[in-house]
């Protein structure tokens, strides 16, 4: 894997920030650059064969449709799933809100859709990990259906605690990640699935931190669900995948309802499409699927294999430095057991904010916060953490410039001389 | 942006902590960093008493409260109003408001702030608890 020429695809590694800084970009879990690829294959769509696909029998009509399509037989089979288990959407959290609300639309469905119906005291499954977006819409869909949210715990490591609860047979839905957006922890799926399983509870698998940097396979993998967001693999913002398993998308009542996902409309009701099509009311976003596609072969030509052994050895670096440095805590595992390419640590005795700030005008560009995962952040009770995330087009000698960085960020706070006790929390 | 007046103030926040007694609180959070304050107003008549907090958050936030509180005790409501809103257009202005000294005193060190649009919320936290803190005084009258 050459990274030097992987990095000439993207344009935007070329840019300074701040005064003339070279930019050091670790913030792509947050959202990934585009190679020139991606870019080019969205252009050149919608300069030659843009137009509404799945309407109209004119010639670019066909052309449009055809690219569409095609786009999603390739990232289908990117992720180990048929064409028609791949519904398009704006991105994750949509295909997680799109899961939720066909739940709690099941009751007034009937049918097939009997399946997914939660009545007051059956259980959702999350964890304490979750991002917001496998967290919220599932608190919503128990306010709504009179279900109950329960969670497993996570360890002082940043691991799920499997012995933390037990699922029983009102478990209907058991939602994870596949690895943890900010501690980098990659969760144990196959011992979640047989749990899941064991009761007969459905499992969805957010999967936005492993798609785009390891092989991943919904069939082997043996989940009923799965979302993950172009953004963060290379490609276009506003697409995403949902996957769901053929037969469960099939007795699936639609979210969104409009044009394109109906079978047939008369002014007194109306009967829907067999899925994909059921899921994808309205226009589709016809450029930004071109592109993911592209994005799926960007990656497949370099390999995930190989962008995986990469960026954990670049985790690896990047633990080993920030190791040296005094005051500094990993929040999350310090192994690269089960670890993938997200590392969240505190400074003490400075606010990550801040930590962000210094490393901000050293052109290095990371988040602080909680990253969309807050109770995980009270779980270890911090406020804030601030979070280097890695991709394809990450250095080694990126990780030097991010630790040389946090050096830098405790002498100027004035921590470095080891008197950096001083905890953030002022007054009382 | 970090000019040492605002350091000054976050290493040694003046009136720190939390007093009683006092008429109103107020809690405010930044949802996108985490950084949150609970604020207290004590009032004489019309005069701001104290002003008592206690915060969980990034340098500035801390800073800011700090000076705040110089800014506002001892003053009517009316006169802590108009320095409040005097330090908001400049924390909101992008850089191109020039801070007046006499109004805002160790305020203007935040006038850096406004150029990083990421950093004015945690800037006008305390401000915004204090407001608060006014309205639910002045509700509770």
């Amino acid at each position: 894997m050459d990274v030097t020429k992987i990095r000439a695809d993207f344009p935007i590694l070329s840019r300074t920030v701040r005064d003339g800084k070279p930019l050091v970009y670790l913030d792509s879990g947050a959202t990934s650059q585009r190679p020139r690829q991606v870019l080019d294959a969205e252009r050149a769509f919608l300069e030659q064969h843009n137009a509404a696909v799945h309407r109209g029998a004119h010639q670019l009509a066909e052309e449009a449709t055809d690219a569409y399509e095609a786009a999603r037989a390739r990232i289908a089979a990117f992720v180990g799933a048929a064409p028609d288990e791949v519904v398009f959407t704006k991105n994750a959290t949509e295909g997680v809100n799109l899961v939720a609300y066909a739940s709690s639309n099941a009751a007034a469905f009937g049918g097939a859709a009997d399946r997914f119906v939660l009545e007051p005291g059956d259980e959702i499954v999350v964890t304490e990990l979750e991002h917001h977006a496998n967290l919220v819409p599932w608190q919503e869909l128990c306010r709504r259906t009179g279900a109950t949210l329960r969670w497993y715990s996570v360890t002082d490591e940043g691991r799920v605690d499997l012995d933390s609860i037990e699922l029983t047979e009102r478990t209907k839905i058991v939602a994870f990640a596949h690895q943890s957006n900010v501690l980098g922890t990659v969760l144990p799926v196959a011992e979640l699935v047989a749990r899941a399983k064991a009761v007969g509870a459905l499992t969805l698998l957010d999967a936005c931190q492993s798609v785009p940097h390891m092989p991943v396979h919904f069939g082997d993998l043996d989940v009923d669900f799965a979302v993950f967001s172009g953004h963060k693999m290379l490609g276009p913002s506003g697409v995403g995948v949902l996957y769901g398993r053929r037969e469960l998308l099939e007795a699936m009542p639609p979210f969104l309802t409009g044009g394109s996902m109906i079978e047939m409309v008369r002014m007194e009701g109306s009967t829907y499409a067999a899925p994909p099509q059921r899921f994808e009311a309205g226009v589709p976003m016809t450029s930004q699927a071109v592109g993911l596609g592209a994005a799926v072969d960007y990656l497949t030509e370099i390999g995930m294999d190989a962008i995986h052994e990469h960026e954990l050895e670049l985790v690896e670096r990047a633990l080993a430095g920030l190791a040296e440095v005094p005051g500094v805590r990993i929040v999350g595992p310090r192994d690269l057991v089960d670890r993938g390419g997200a590392v969240a640590f505190v400074v003490d005795g400075i606010h990550a904010h801040d930590v962000g700030q210094v490393l901000d005008d050293q052109g290095v560009a990371v988040r602080v916060g909680h990253h969309c995962a807050w109770p995980l952040h009270r779980r270890f009770g911090v406020a804030a953490t601030v979070r280097a995330s890695f991709h394809v087009y990450s250095t080694p000698e990126e990780v030097d410039a991010l630790v040389d960085a946090v050096r830098a960020a405790r002498d100027f706070f004035g921590v470095s001389s080891g008197d950096g006790s001083r905890g953030t929390r002022r007054g009382g | 942006m970090y000019q040492e007046i605002i350091l000054d103030h976050y290493r040694t926040p003046h009136n720190a902590g939390l007093r009683e007694p006092f008429d109103a609180e107020s809690f405010q959070i930044n949802p996108t960093c985490g950084d949150e304050i609970t604020l207290r107003v004590r009032l004489e008549g019309d005069k701001v008493a104290d002003v008592s907090y206690e915060t969980l958050g990034c340098s500035i936030s801390q800073a800011s409260a700090s000076v705040l509180t110089d800014l506002v005790v001892g003053k009517s409501v009316a006169d802590s109003l108009t320095v409040l809103r005097a330090f908001q257009e400049m924390a909101q202005g992008r850089g191109q408001v020039e801070p007046d000294e006499d109004v805002l005193g160790d305020g203007v060190a935040f006038a850096g702030v406004a150029r990083y649009p990421a950093r004015v919320k945690c800037a006008l936290l305390g401000w915004m608890a204090f407001k608060d803190a006014l309205v639910r005084s002045e509700e509770k009258a």
